[in-house]
Order: C-alpha cells, then structure tokens, then sequence
C-alpha cells in the first residue's frame, strides 16, 4: 500500500461561529467559510479546480450543489461526502488524493451542517428498519459507558472532568459553540439523557461550516502560506462494523475503527510513541466516554487509563497531548459534516501558532480524529509543519 | 376423539387495585383487583405470550393448525393467526383461522379444532384466546374487566378427551360492540342476565347433562364462564352444582377477560384433575357452547409451562389510574412517526417474527440480523439458520430518555443481551423497573407492538426482567 505523507498541504482554512445559527441558512454557512479559507490562502473561487463537501444530514438529495451552487463553483466538480461524522474528514482525503494523483492543483475540501433547524433534541436516527432499530445517539455510546464503568470502574465523575477540560478549553475560543467553564457538579447534575451519560457528557447540536484549501507541496511553497503550510503527515478512513450491539465477539471497550486507524497513520506518518510526538489532538468527543475511549483507541495510554490520564492532566493544554485544545464537540459544537474540516483548521491554526482559542506552545505535530455510526467508521489525519 | 395435550396461560404483569380505579372517578368499588396489559401489549402480543407458556416442552413444527379468538383483534381486515403462528415459529403450511365477533369465540374454535381432528385433517391444532377490552371511563365495566390470554393444544395424543358438544344458538340478549365504537355496551344488566347469559348458559349445560345422563355430582369441576362470581353461581345452581365444584373465575385477581376466560379457567383446573374426573365447561357469549372433558391421566408439570398458577404468582402493582389510562391511551398524546416499512417487514420474517439468526457453518459465530457474508470470518453464503433462546444475561445497557427524537421522562432500558446457547441481541425492556437494570441480570424475550409506522403493527421482541413469584 503506497503513503500519502507530505503528497498533499493545506495552504488555507476557514470556519464559521459554530452554534445555534438561527438567522443564517447553509448558504451563509458555507460562504463564510469557504471565502475565509480562500482569503487566507489568497486565491478566488475561480483558482478551485474541484471541491468536495462533506455533508450528512440536511441538503440530503442536494448531492454535490451542497457547495456548487451556493459558491457558484459551475463548470468543475463538486462530490458531496457522507460518511457519518467522518463525512468532513472524508471529503478532504478525497481531495486529497485528487491533488496528490496531479489531476488537480487546488482544490477545496469543506463541510456544513443546519441541524438546529430540524430541531435540538437530538440527531434524527433511522436506521432503515422497521424494528431493527438502534437507540439514540447518545443511547449507543452510553453502552460503552456502562461497560466501561464495570470493567474499569470509572464513573460519571471520569466523564464530567472531560466535559469541564473541555469548556475550559471551548470558552476561550471565540468561535465554539458555547462560551463558559463549568464544573464538576454542574454536570454531574444535569439531566440524564441516556444513563450514564447527562447533558454535559452529550456534544452540542450546533449549526456552522468549514473549509480548507489543499495543494501539493511544491505549490504551497510558493503560497501565502509558503513557510507555515499544513504537511499532510497521515490520512487513514477505516470501517468497521455497522450494528456492533449484536456482535457477540465485540467488548464495548473501545472502537476497533478507531484502533486501526491509528495503527495505519502511524505507520503511514512514521510515528513511533504517540504520546510523546504528537503534540495536540482534535479527537471526536462526541460524548465523555468517546473522548476517554479514543485517548486509549488512539495509543496514547493503555486500556483502562484514559480516566486517569485526563484526571492527571496529560489530556490539558500544557500536557502530554492537548486534547480538544478547542473545546472539541463537547463544547466547540458538532454540525456533523463540518466537523472534520473544522478540527483541520484547528490544528492548521495551532501548528502555525495562530489559534483563536489556546494556543498549544511549539506545536509541530497534529492530529485530527472522527468517530462515527456509531463505530462504523474512523478517519485519522495528522498534520505537521514543513521541515 | 379429540384429547387435550396442553394448555397454557398469560396474564399481563400489571395489577390495578378497583379502589384506585373508585378513587379516580368518586364512583364505588369493586372489591379487588384487576389485570392490565402493558402499553405495548394487545390481544396479539398477549396470544403469543399464552401460546409459548402452552408450547413449552413442545416442537412447534408438529403443530398442524393454529386458531385465534377474541373480540379486540388489533386489525378488522387482516388474519392475527397468521402473524401468530409465524412468532411462534410454527410451520407455513398449516391451517389458520381467526374467531373473533363473540365473547363465546373460544370454544367455537376449540370446538373447530377437536372436530378437525377427529376427522384427520389435522393431528394437533394450537387454540389461543386473548382480549383487551375496554370499559367506557368512569362505568363498573372499567373495573370489572380484565385483561389476559389462554391457550389450549387440542391433538390426537394428549390427557384429556373432549366430547358431547352441546350449543345454544339465536339472537340473543348480551353485551356487544359495533365497529366504531371504543367502550363495551350493554342493556339492563337484570335483563341480559335473565334472558341472556343465564337461559343460554344453563340450556346448553343441561343439554349435554341430559344427553350424556350425568348428573350434577358425576362432575368433579365445572368451568362456568361469567362476567362476575354472582351470575356464574346462579348458572351453577340451577345447574344443580355445588361451589365447590365450580372453577374460580378470577374476578378477584384479573377480572372478566372476556374471550380467554375460558381457557384460563381450564388452565386452572386441568392440573388440579384426577384421572377418571369429568368436568363440564359452559361457555357463554351470544348462546353458549357446553362440552365435556374427561381426565385420561393426570397433567403432569412440565418445566417452562407456568400455567395459570404461576402467572397469578407473579405480578406488579400499577401505581394509580393515571397508569392505567396512558397504557390503554385513555388521552390523547401526539403519536411519534417512525419510518416503517411493511414489505422490509415481512422480507425479514425470519428474523423478525421467528426470531432467527445465522450461524457460520465456516467459523461457528452466531450472527444477527442473518448476513450474506459472515462479519467474523468473512465466509460468503455458508450460514444455517438457527433458533435463537428467549432468555439470556445482560451483557451491557442504558436508560435511554430518547424516544424517535422525543425527550421521554421515564426512561426506556436498552439491553445489549447476551442470549442462552449463544447470540447477542439489542432489545429495549419492558415490564421492569429502569433502576433496577444491572450487567448480569438475567433477561426474557417477550413479543410487543413496537410502534405503528405506516399505519401498520410492527411487532418485534422486547425483553423484560425474569418475573419473580411475588410471595
């Protein structure tokens, strides 16, 4: 299998206020970013070659005039992206590799979602069958949580520190979804929503967009951007099973997506200790336990540790790895197709030593993580500064 | 002739003290209380449930026929047999009929199945009864209705044999309802008694007597249908029996559950029955039907099989009226519309109704939802299909407050179960008590409507916490 390392560089990125955008519509959404990110990469509409849009629930049927027609981008390719909350992340390794086989030079990769006008209780779930059905959002990763609470013996008090790290980290970032900390008993006490999991261990339903403009290296030299361009180190998309509550075999442990998605970009990027090289994470903290899950799933402690490595402070801006530097889904907001975009060009930002919220001191590597379906599939990207 | 190989019994798990029902609306009370069948339950779901309890110990595949009577079928135009027979795990070429339009409706098909296999179109037939129906907010008949379901394995192998089939036919005097209306109706109760229930009763009941020259102490029991303790003991004395003789109607614990009183009655007083007993069963809706069932050889218990007994054992207490009435959806709430789809339905029977899985013929993994590829070894159209258990342990779960995208604020229990002889299963839990979910707990498979999507019922299993015989 051949590498896509340091093939493809990000020389823009642009990401709207994430939240409950009730005056704007996806067309707001998705002009704002994408001409943010084009402004910050100094090109116009007309220097995209091909676009590609990640996108899961509204607009479904739109295909790809989810971005063509409200950027006007005509006479080129636009292929709308859907693959669960990885629809983002997948839209840019497309891109990506687009760029890379020299079919293209520029190209966008971006995501949007208006979830807020469906309503705020909760994703919309179908899965297609009239009985076979799965439960919520928040009741699928909730059985993870009570496995976990028996295995390992964590408890809500593990899951509460992770959303209080990370509306510390949210409420200083001008563009999250929520702007306030909040402590440990105030989501402790709040209402549950699928036990164990509360309301401060769900992400926010928010609407927004976001957009990156990929290139390869030799054109990101010569860019705005030429001596702080994103170098695509890794990006890994892996599927794993759809309906994982019937599988005997399967532990509710950890998400064997996520396990083999690093386990291939780390190959791919060259990276030997995780923790030691990676210098901040966007990982998919959909809910609490998703984000202890993924600190395991991803390597960077062994299994049964997560609680204990984020109530260490390793998980901290100023730790081992910065986890959800941004404040993460939990706190920064999860419009479903915009979120893998939206951590690129957080982790863009703070490798260039620009973050809106905390800044990561001397970022050199990062790294970009999505969970979704609720394991059905992991897209991993890691992205570091040119040498 | 005709023998009785089996019977069986259900009662919902939910009781309703009568005074909670008085207190609600300041009218007086029945003494007692009464059985109320879950949200989830209908005469359907409650029919499956006494034909399981009737099959224990049983193959379903020998089975030749199955009959379904009740005057609440959840559909007007659509056979409920059918549907029945297929959660079961019954045959597809067997005969099936429903019974339905008369409280009298299940010895009309009991009577059907005996005559079919004494004329050998049939070795055995499964006769189920069920009914939920329902008494106008604020009358008696609210309290004094129950709800429930029996079951009867008529064969041509079995302990008891049936014969002397007796009728009263004719228009009679009795409770009816048309088709639009919700409630049960009735004319004056001292009317319909004298000239209804109790002429027809006690005509059909001496008919058989007379014919086969019994008299009144040659029968060890005798299982009067009525709609309430008073008017079952005028039908027994004018009878000439004594009360001792005659079998409880469960007025006291369940109520007048119309249609399967019968067979609950019998479920009763079969395992009580020497060898050599006769008993007499009168059963009463528009006419009534009288016939005989003398006692071969004892019913000996067989495991799995709770019967009446042990339905009665098990039971819990409704709270208050305001249960009662979002169970039976006495208000009206804005119905959640999930997508539905009968012919995805009726595609995936297998796994729906007859609750099948695959197993890899390749790797030996239990599969479910049944694949084309195996999801652990990868091997391509090489799964049998298999039965899956009704019971198993809870492997992992939650108390999940969305409903369809609605905030619920009881939650529904989703169990991740782990199911006896292998297979895993993700089911939502009724019947139980949400705080009282743990990893472990030992769980059992029961079928439910699950909602009504496309304006059809869409049954599938649920499972609930292993009644306990309360003490």
């Amino acid at each position: 299998m051949g590498s896509m390392k340091d093939k493809t560089a990000i020389i823009g990125v642009g990401c709207t206020k994430f939240g409950e955008q009730w005056e704007k519509d996806a067309e707001d959404l998705i002009v704002e970013a994408a001409y943010e990110a084009m402004d910050d990469a100094g090109i116009t509409p007309d220097d995209i070659e091909a676009t590609w849009v990640g996108n899961l629930y509204d607009f479904t049927g739109l295909s790809g005039s989810v971005a063509a027609e409200p950027l006007k981008l005509f006479g080129r390719p636009t292929t709308r992206v859907e693959n669960f909350c990885a629809s983002g992340m997948d839209a840019f390794r497309n891109a990506c590799f687009a760029v890379a086989s020299g079919a293209y030079d520029v190209v966008m990769a971006c995501g949007v979602e208006k979830l807020m006008d469906v309503g705020g209780s909760g994703l919309p779930v179908d899965m297609g069958h009239p009985v076979l059905r799965g439960s919520s959002a928040p009741g699928m990763f909730a059985l993870a949580a009570t496995r976990s609470f028996h295995e390992h013996g964590w408890d809500r008090e593990d899951l509460a520190r992770v959303a209080v790290k990370n509306h510390k980290n949210g409420a200083q970032h001008s563009k999250a979804h929520f702007q306030r900390e909040i402590t440990l008993e105030t989501a402790l006490n709040a209402p549950m929503i699928a036990w164990p999991l509360g309301r401060f261990d769900a992400c926010a339903m928010s609407d927004g967009a976001a957009a990156v403009i990929i290139t390869r290296p030799e054109i990101a030299k010569k860019s705005k951007h030429k001596h702080d361009y994103a170098l695509t180190k890794a990006s890994v998309l892996t599927m794993d099973v759809f309906l994982p509550m019937y599988r005997e075999a399967y532990d509710w442990l950890g998400f064997p997506a996520t396990e083999n998605a690093a386990k291939q970009a780390y190959a791919e990027a060259g990276i030997k200790n995780p923790v030691e090289e990676i210098d901040l994470a966007e990982v998919h903290d959909c809910f609490t336990i998703t984000e202890l899950l993924n600190i395991q799933d991803l390597g960077f402690c062994e299994r049964g540790e997560a609680a204990k490595f984020v109530r260490e402070g390793h998980a901290d801006v100023g730790g081992k790895v910065a986890i959800n530097a941004s404040g993460g889904l939990k706190c920064f907001g999860h419009p479903i197709g915009a979120t893998g975009c939206r951590m690129l060009c957080e982790i863009t930002k703070q490798l260039q030593g620009r973050a809106d919220g905390a800044q990561v001191e001397n970022a050199r590597l990062g790294m970009a993580h999505n969970l979704g379906g609720p394991g059905s599939v992991c897209a991993v990207t890691i992205l570091g500064l040119p040498e | 002739m005709a023998k009785i190989a089996s019977f069986g019994a259900y009662i919902p798990l939910f009781r309703l003290s009568r005074q909670e029902m008085s207190d609600a609306w300041g009218v007086p009370a029945v003494p007692g209380e009464r059985s109320v069948a879950n949200a989830d339950e209908d005469s359907l779901t409650m029919a499956v449930a006494a034909g399981t309890d009737c099959l224990a110990g049983v193959d379903p595949a020998t089975i030749d026929g199955l009959f379904f009577a009740t005057t609440t079928s959840p559909y007007d135009e659509k056979q409920c047999a059918g549907v029945i027979a297929a959660a079961l795990d019954m045959r597809s070429d067997i005969n099936t009929a429903d019974f339905t339009g008369s409280l009298r409706a299940a010895s009309t098909a009991l009577r059907a199945a005996a005559d079919a296999v004494d004329s050998g179109s049939a070795d055995s037939i499964l006769v189920v009864a069920a009914d939920c129906r329902l008494g106008e907010p604020e009358s008696m008949w609210e309290q004094l209705l129950g709800d429930g379901a029996g079951a009867i394995l008529i064969s041509k192998e079995g302990s008891a044999t049936l014969r002397g089939f007796k009728s009263t036919a004719g228009e009679q005097l009795g409770v009816w309802r048309r088709s639009e209306d919700r409630y049960v109706r009735s004319f004056e109760s001292k009317v319909e008694m004298k000239y209804g229930y109790l002429k027809s009763a006690v005509e059909a009941g001496q008919a058989l007597l007379d014919n086969e020259s019994l008299a009144p102490g040659d029968l060890a029991k005798a299982v009067i249908t009525a709609g309430d303790p008073g008017s079952q003991g005028k039908v027994a004395r004018s009878l000439g029996l004594a009360g001792a003789q005659v079998e409880d109607m469960l007025f006291m614990s369940v109520g007048n559950v119309g249609v399967p009183q019968m067979l609950m009655m019998l479920a009763g007083a079969l395992p009580q029955a020497k060898a050599g007993d006769k008993l007499l069963v009168v059963n009463n809706g528009d006419g009534a039907d009288a016939f005989l069932v003398e006692i071969d050889e004892e019913f000996s218990p067989v495991a799995g099989r709770k019967g009446l007994a042990g339905h009665l054992l098990q039971k819990r207490n409704l709270p208050n009226y305001t249960s009662y009435a979002r169970f039976r959806r006495l208000m009206k709430v804005d119905d959640i519309d999930p997508r539905g789809s009968a012919v995805t339905y009726w595609r995936d029977i297998n796994v729906v109704l007859n609750f099948h899985a695959g197993r890899c013929s390749s790797c030996g993994a239990v599969l479910y939802p049944i694949p084309r590829v195996c999801g652990e070894c990868g091997t391509k159209d090489k799964i049998d299909e298999i039965k899956l258990a009704k019971t198993g342990t809870v492997f992992t779960f939650t108390l999940d407050h969305l409903e369809d995208g609605k905030y619920v604020n009881v939650p529904v229990p989703r169990l991740v179960l782990d199911l006896e002889g292998g297979g895993r299963v993700f089911l939502s839990m009724t019947d139980g008590d949400p705080e009282a979910v743990k990893i472990g707990m030992s769980a059992e498979v029961v079928f439910r409507r699950m909602h009504d999507a496309s304006s059809f019922h869409n049954y599938y299993w649920k499972c609930r916490p292993v009644p306990r015989a309360s003490s």
